[in-house]
């Protein structure tokens, strides 16, 4: 039988063939020629999850555990990924209302759908026991582990700075660190933030359509692992500082103590200070914004490193210095005081004094004598040349720039150039009696604790020091920066250097007329010098700068205490009872410890502040 | 037509082999699909993959049974079978549950039902036996009528479940119609609209219209050899359309684009009506009917999809043709199937190795998108390899019809 249509069977198989053709071609695109598909595919089916290192443990210098770790845990979201959430169950499991849902969810998708997003921040222990038997119904929310700060006594919050949360823009800076991600603030831990904070790995997890964790990726062969931070060994003496702080309470001011051999700062108290336990956890920002609001006395306010004030008395030292080391005096020139040089007043005294004498009784005239001949010295040309070299040794000190250390808020004080009086007096239009406060450490000076105690530990080495640093190892190695193993030499004469510390050493230990017994030690020899700095704003300030033993100082030391007027009445014997504190760890003077630590000052600052 | 005593001789045994091919293949993708190690044996009765198989053997075994009636029974009883099934299909649409936005099953509390797929069956032994009793006769339009209206009624009903992968199977059955001896311009009529209804929803009309004139024009000059009859006609076409834009562009400012090309078109039809007639020129005529034909098609479509339509419909159709993308509703499950064929590149990821299968990222992925498991598994290389058998499946059967 014949099929007239026989030849349409050919048009419905190329039909086919094109309809065939047409799927393979689409298949061919979609997946050979457009690889979007492939990664969107990896996206869904793709979780890194970060793995958090333990930040680095922080130890004393006896190797006391400062700064610990304990476990937090973040509830982390996608928003993407959520969906048929019992929100009502997720809030009260969690403790927190659906208002606070809405809102965290809202802010996680303002950051992004995609990627996660810090949900709720440090849950307790127990909350998190028990949401993570129900984790897997909240499609999108997962349990980010963190480590937060636990510290073993609540003191030396400003050496060790505190930890917190990065913000946007630090995030746009630096890509390393992500929302939710911790960073080191002020202290050790902004300053050694790269080593201490180790470095964050990723494991990479495949989950399922309800972002359930189904495996590890490649088993594991792309993860990397975190490594953990480093320990870090600071030089602080643990129980000294604590001490310091304790002799600090109800005053305001600073203690910076320094190992003259090494630069190795002891101990560094500003006070007021704060706990550093507030700053940790879900309280932190809390107690941050009522810290910082509290402008009455500046508890975040690092006085020892960003207090400029003038150095006072204490600074006559280093006019004797320069004096001795240009030649301008000796060890036997003596100078007469009647209450005063010029306009500059003084103290009653015996009159004349040679230099140990001066430095002893703290004679202004003799210091405005020396610093006279300094600036008028024939060798230069003008006073402006003679300045120029006085300040030179100035800088040698260490004043008018930062020190370089390994504090991230250091002020580098104040030390005018020639430049700062041609503005105010025309050039060469002064002399040296324009500038003569500064024989006696006022007018435009301006010091910092740290700066003072770094000069006293060069004193104290007779001519040279290290850079003052708060950490002595890092890691496994114990290495330092090399910054703080080189030897700064002063272009003064050792020799020299013990004719000061003639006078140091008699204004503690009885000397005629010294100005510093207070501050004296059974059996150990303290030098010392006492010193006022004037407060425009009410009572002067009490500052003391001391080393101890005379031989082979061990400690180097400079006390301010604010409002409390003379240098010997309040901060000499906190000097004292530091050094004794450090070099004995008793304390044989108890009524005058009784004294120091019943002392209430804050009357007087309130009083004062009335005033002005 | 006398049946055969040994139903093994008279077996198209490549078919059947081809087909417990595709069985199989299926068998498989579907344990690719829902697989979990936990229950990893394929016989798992539990699970699909193990039900599947129970149903294999059920479909060999009713097959069995259906070779050995005699197909004579069928004849008999096609147009009760037929119409049961059709009844079916109407209850459904009364009585069925809605699932997914189609009402298309009947869900009992021990068994669910779909009458459409066995309204596919009734409706090929219908179809069957109706064009076994008037043979031939498909030329003439009181036999491709009736034959139309049996393939046209379940498909109208599955349309308004709605289902159109149904739908578009029992369309399919014009091909046999085609094949039978279906006027070709029929054939040609209907594949265009399938063809352009698509077209006018993805591609601009303006462009579209001005694509078809310009093949219209090719096809008379293949057609007739006579260069001079395409310019001709092409030259009065542009003059109109000129003209008309020109009057539109300062006077009537709202006419579209193309539906001035259709009213050109039409224009000239009339000044060249005289022309065909006398030169008797049927291929010209058939060309020019088709190609306005077209044009009224692509503007009524375009006005029924933009402005008849609901706009969720219309959502649905845009996400479908690729048009508007909405990953998180409506196109997910499109979405996410791409991703997944998408993701399978060349070679594939292996078997049981598809990441977007194997975390449940598709939906319904054992029985609708099951070619997301093929795809993402298998890659294009054996995806083409494989399928490829379809092609041969067709061929083969029209060689035993």
């Amino acid at each position: 039988m014949k099929d007239p249509f026989i030849n349409r069977k050919y048009i419905i198989m190329a039909l086919m063939l094109v309809a065939c053709l047409v799927l393979i071609v689409r298949l061919f695109v979609i997946q050979i020629v457009k690889d979007t598909y492939r990664l969107s595919a990896d996206n869904n089916v793709l979780r890194y999850v970060t793995q958090y290192p333990a930040r680095g443990l922080i130890f004393d210098r006896s190797g006391e555990l400062i700064v610990s770790n304990m476990a937090a845990y973040d509830i982390m979201v996608i928003p993407a990924q959520t969906s048929g959430i019992d929100t009502a169950e997720f809030c009260s499991l969690l403790g927190i209302t659906t208002d606070m849902f809405k809102r965290q969810m809202r802010s996680a998708v303002n950051y992004s759908r995609r990627a996660p997003s810090v949900f709720l921040k440090q849950i307790s222990d127990e909350t998190y026991a028990r949401l993570q038997e129900k984790m897997f119904l909240y499609t999108g929310f997962y349990v980010q582990p963190r480590t937060l700060r636990k510290y073993t006594r609540p003191v030396a919050a400003h050496i060790l700075g505190y930890v917190s949360e990065v913000d946007e823009s630090l995030i746009r800076k630096n890509p390393y660190y992500k929302p939710g991600d911790y960073i080191g603030k002020s202290g050790i831990e902004e300053a050694y933030e790269k080593e201490i904070r180790g470095r964050k790995g990723v494991k990479i997890y495949m989950v399922d359509v309800f972002s359930r964790i189904k495996g590890s990726y490649a088993e594991g062969a792309m993860d990397t692992v975190a490594v953990q931070g480093s320990d870090i060994v600071s030089s602080i003496d643990l129980d000294l500082q604590e001490y310091g702080e304790l002799l600090m309470k109800n005053k305001r001011g600073s203690i910076v103590a320094i190992e003259p051999g090494t630069g190795e700062v002891l101990s560094l108290v500003s006070a007021p200070g704060y706990d550093p336990g507030l700053l940790v956890g879900r309280v932190r920002s809390e107690n941050f914004a009522t810290l910082q609001s509290d402008t009455a006395i500046l508890p975040l306010f690092n006085r020892a490193l960003m207090a400029s004030y003038p150095p006072g008395s204490t600074f006559k030292p280093i006019n004797g210095l320069i004096g001795l080391q240009e030649g301008v005096i000796s060890e036997d020139t003596k100078f007469g005081c009647d209450f005063g040089y010029l306009f500059v007043g003084c103290h009653g005294h015996a009159s004349p004094l040679d230099l140990a004498g001066a430095v002893a009784n703290s004679c202004n005239s003799y210091f405005c004598q020396t610093y006279r001949r300094v600036l008028e010295n024939r060798k230069y040309g003008s006073v402006s040349e003679a300045y120029i070299e006085w300040k030179r040794y100035l800088n040698e000190f260490g004043f008018g720039s930062k020190l370089g250390t390994d504090f991230v808020n250091e002020l580098a004080g104040f030390v005018p150039s020639t430049s700062y009086y041609d503005r105010y007096h025309g050039k060469n239009k002064w002399k040296a009696l324009t500038v003569i406060s500064m024989a006696i450490g006022q007018g435009e000076i301006g010091t910092t604790p740290l700066q003072m105690a770094n000069m006293t530990a060069a004193i104290a080495n007779r001519g040279y020091f290290y850079t003052p640093h708060i950490v002595r190892g890092i890691g496994k190695e114990n290495v330092i920066d090399p910054r703080f193993t080189v030897k700064h030499t002063i272009d003064i004469d050792s020799a020299n250097f013990e004719k000061i510390i003639v006078g140091m050493e008699g204004a503690v230990n009885g000397a005629p007329g010294g100005t510093a017994g207070i501050a004296r030690i059974r059996d150990i020899i303290v030098c010392g010098k006492t010193g006022t700095a004037q407060n425009p704003h009410g009572k002067d300030h009490s500052v003391f700068i001391a080393f101890a033993p005379k031989d082979n100082p061990r400690i180097a030391i400079a006390v301010y205490v604010e409002n409390a007027g003379f240098g010997s009445t309040y901060a000499a014997p906190v000097a004292s009872l530091m050094i004794e504190k450090y070099l004995r760890d008793t304390i044989s003077n108890k009524v005058m410890e009784k004294r120091i630590l019943d002392l209430n000052l804050e009357d007087n600052i309130i009083e004062s502040e009335t005033q002005h | 037509m006398k049946r055969s005593i040994n139903i093994w001789l008279s077996l198209d045994k490549i078919t059947i082999l081809l087909y417990l091919l595709l069985v199989v293949m299926g068998w498989l993708n579907i344990y690719a699909a829902v697989y979990n190690e936990e229950h990893s044996r394929i016989l798992d009765l539990s699970q699909r993959y193990g039900k599947q198989f129970i149903w294999i053997i059920a479909a060999i075994i009713t097959g069995i049974f259906a070779l050995i009636i005699d197909n004579r029974f069928y004849f008999f009883f096609s147009w009760f079978i037929y119409g049961s099934l059709m009844l079916l299909l109407v209850l459904v649409l009364l009585f069925g549950n809605e699932i997914n936005g189609a009402r298309s099953w009947f869900e009992f509390s021990w068994f669910s039902l779909q009458p459409s797929e066995f309204a596919k069956f009734g409706t090929a032994i219908a179809l069957a036996g109706y064009l076994n009793s008037r043979r031939h006769d498909l030329t003439r339009w009181s036999v491709l009528l009736p034959a139309s209206a049996i393939i046209l009624f379940p498909a109208l009903l599955t349309a308004l479940q709605p289902d159109m992968g149904s739908t578009i199977v029992f369309l399919s059955l014009f091909l046999v119609l085609f094949r039978e001896g279906m006027s070709p311009y029929v054939f040609v009529s209907g594949l265009l609209a399938v063809i352009l209804f698509f077209l006018t929803l993805i591609i601009n009309n303006f462009y579209l219209s001005a694509g078809i004139t310009v093949i219209a024009v090719l096809v008379v000059w293949f057609a007739t050899r006579k260069w001079k009859i395409a310019l001709a006609g092409s030259g009065i076409f542009i003059v109109n359309a000129a003209i008309l834009y020109v009057i539109d562009h300062y006077l009537l400012k709202k006419l579209d684009n193309e539906l001035i090309i259709l009213i050109a078109l039409l224009i000239s039809g009339v000044l060249f009506a005289w022309d065909i007639y006398s030169k008797k020129a049927m291929a010209v005529l058939v060309v020019y009917l088709f190609l306005i034909g077209s044009l009224i098609f692509v503007n009524s479509v375009d006005y029924a999809f933009n402005e008849l339509l609901p706009n969720h419909q219309r959502d649905r159709i845009n996400i479908l043709l690729g048009i508007k993308s909405d990953p998180k509703g409506t196109g997910y499950n499109v979405n996410q199937s791409i991703i997944s064929i998408g993701s399978g590149g060349f070679a594939g990821k292996g078997y049981l190795q598809g990441t977007q299968t194997k975390f449940k990222f598709v939906p319904k992925q054992s029985s609708d998108f099951i070619f997301c498991t093929i795809g993402e598994e298998m890659g294009v290389s054996r995806v083409t390899g494989s399928n490829s058998n379809i092609p041969v499946f067709v061929f083969t059967a029209d060689n035993s019809g």
